[in-house]
């Protein structure tokens, strides 16, 4: 395994040597499909010529260096890597599920239709919201259908000034981008130094000119924004709706409603939260939730029910529907998967995911302390992640939150999130999830101590980090600079 | 400490000011802000011509780190984007206050009417841990 780890695994081109090939890859007889000859390539593609074998030593030892939930602790702040029960992705593999054409008649897929239909019933309660489409593929096509949602609205209205979107300085950094894909102008907001929205500077942004403002709670700093009614209702007085980015619903599953906070449009990332694969390990599911006043808007399809049974609706029911965002219905077989998750826990389990990602949040939020480090928000108690601030070791020891990023990769830890959110100086954004153990967590503690008397005895071993992977540390100003994403021989 | 030089005005997002004889205005980012961003690897600067209203995103710096935004310290007509960052984003980090300038500007109203800080007030407020 150390072997493994430790040896660089060439580029599968690399072990190309001409005529090399495998029984299952040998070409047909005769011509397998009907493409006029003057379509057809004239020479083979450069494909690497290796055997079976090869192939599956190749990405197998690939698989085996990757770092992922299954086999490291993935603190990975704002983007709640937890474990995926694996009961999900059995039962959303059933033949049944798994074999069924998306264009088959309804009548067929009445299971499926049940199903897809209860998730939006139990989305739609979850999050306090009147309906419920399942279509958008991503967490930024659900921001994108939000976003495009609220203009849906406000041109309906016939009140065409409203061009702004509010985004505080500690959202995501895809809300203003989300905003700019759908016209919008960006008006960044900043947060009080306790990590509250500063009321009066909203005052101040607020105008007949904002169409809405997108907010994320608990926010990007792990703190759940206090004055969230009051702003809500200075929003809506000035005539913006309140779009919730749902990156961060774990914290509150079951606790506390964004419907019943004043917002009025969510995307949920049911890759985050209700556990379906994440993290390069996709595809994704971006499910959107509005209140009354956007119903009309949804994207199509959603899953609808009549006399007859369950059936999808379209742009015939919805004319208004702000249209599709794909060619089917979205991510089905993931989103099975949250269906999955959803009944196993049930709303008690709910109440126990929010519960326990909480308090494990706040014992490594207080160990750490207890070690030494200082945390963003003083006094503030974590929602389920929080920000440390590594400010200081950087200035006592010329050692940067990207040194102990890289040097937790050698005690067999993935790296929280650095550098986000933008607004805390040298920040590490530590989400532990509800779903490790407290022995997991002390020995996360344990080494983040080791490697700050590290930074303390020989801060050159942290910033020389990680030295036990097959690749050190990258030139990434170089690969951005320079940016190449063809492989080629080195002698060409 | 990072270099503030006196004869600029800053804001508090980061950007320098200088006048410039003609009366029009050279922006850029402090050194202290090219410091906390990290290396650069793209620069987008505003075209000539395009009209800007103070407080307005005009320009992108983006690092290996983070994207930010630019702002516009005043508003007015966009004179020249410094051309030379798409190819040599570097330049900001290397020289921030010549080489590495972003936008020259031909601002609406006199300069000494926006509330720009002066080199000491900046540096308080960057030793402030702003």
């Amino acid at each position: 395994m150390e072997n493994a780890m430790q040896a660089r695994e060439p580029v599968i081109f690399e072990l190309s040597r001409p005529g090399r090939t495998a029984a299952a890859q040998q070409p047909p007889p005769a011509p397998a499909h009907d493409i006029p000859e003057r379509y057809c390539r004239q020479r083979p593609p450069a494909l690497p010529e290796v055997s079976e074998l090869q192939a599956v030593r190749h990405f197998t030892r690939l698989s085996q260096q990757n770092f992922s939930i299954d086999t490291r602790f993935y603190p990975l702040g704002s983007c709640t890597m937890k474990y995926n029960p694996k009961v999900c992705n059995a039962l959303a593999m059933l033949p049944g599920f798994l074999d069924r054409h998306p264009l088959a008649p309804a009548v067929t897929g009445q299971g499926l239709l049940t199903c897809l239909f209860e998730l939006q019933e139990m989305l739609g309660a979850v999050t306090g919201m009147a309906g419920v489409s399942l279509t958008p593929m991503a967490g930024a096509q659900g921001e994108f259908a939000g976003v495009a949602m609220i203009r849906a609205y406000h041109r309906g209205r016939g009140d065409l000034q409203r061009n702004e979107i509010i985004v505080p300085d500690a959202a995501h950094g895809t809300n203003p981008a989300t905003a700019t894909m759908c016209g919008m102008k960006v008006r960044e907001l900043a947060s009080g130094p306790d990590g509250d929205v500063d009321l009066a500077a909203l005052d101040a942004a607020l105008s007949p000119a904002t169409a809405g403002i997108m907010l994320t709670n608990p926010s990007t700093l792990g703190v759940f924004e206090r004055n969230i009614v009051e702003v809500a209702r200075r929003v809506h007085a000035a005539g913006g709706l309140l779009y919730y980015d749902g990156a961060n619903l774990n914290a509150i599953l079951g606790k506390v409603r964004p419907g019943d906070m004043g917002f009025d449009v969510i995307h949920v990332n049911l890759h985050k939260t209700f556990s379906t694969p994440h993290g390069g390990g996709g595809p994704g599911a971006g499910a959107v939730g509005v209140g009354e006043r956007l119903l009309p808007y949804l994207p199509v399809p959603v899953v609808g029910r009549d006399g007859a049974g369950y059936r999808w609706l379209d742009e015939r029911d919805l004319p208004q529907s702000i249209g599709r965002l794909s060619g089917f219905m979205g991510n089905t077989g993931i989103l099975l998967r949250a269906w999955v998750y959803l009944r196993i826990l049930g709303a008690d389990g709910l109440r126990r995911v929010a519960e326990f990602s909480t308090l494990n949040a706040n014992y490594l939020l207080a160990r750490l302390i207890e070690a030494g480090f200082d945390p963003a928000c003083p006094g503030r108690r974590a929602s389920h992640e929080f920000s440390l601030t590594l400010r200081r070791e950087a200035r006592e020891f010329g050692v940067t939150a990207m040194d102990f990023a890289k040097r937790l990769l050698d005690y067999g830890y993935h790296a929280p999130t650095t550098y986000f959110p933008l607004l805390v100086p040298e920040c590490l954004l530590i989400e532990p999830t509800e779903t490790e153990s407290r022995e997991e967590l002390d020995g996360f503690v344990e080494a983040l101590s080791a490697i700050r008397r590290e930074a303390g005895t020989d801060p050159e071993l942290v910033r020389g980090a990680p030295h036990t992977l097959p690749v050190r540390r990258l030139d990434d100003v170089r690969a951005a600079r320079q940016l190449d994403l063809a492989w080629r021989p080195a002698s060409q | 400490m990072s270099e503030i030089p006196a004869e600029l005005r800053y804001t508090k997002s980061h950007e320098w000011v200088r006048a410039l004889p003609d009366g029009s205005l050279m922006v850029g980012i402090t050194d202290h802000a090219q410091g906390a961003l990290g290396d650069l690897v793209f620069v987008e600067v505003p075209e000539a011509g395009r009209q800007l209203s103070a407080g307005d995103a005009c320009a992108v710096v983006e690092s290996v780190k983070a994207a930010s935004d630019i702002y516009a310290p005043l508003g007015g007509e966009v004179l020249a984007g410094n051309d030379s960052l798409a190819t040599q984003p570097e330049l900001v980090n290397q020289d921030p206050y010549g080489q590495g300038w972003i936008l020259r500007l031909r601002p609406d109203a006199d300069p000494d009417s926006a509330l720009l800080m002066d080199a000491a007030a900046y540096g308080e407020f960057v030793a402030a841990g702003h």
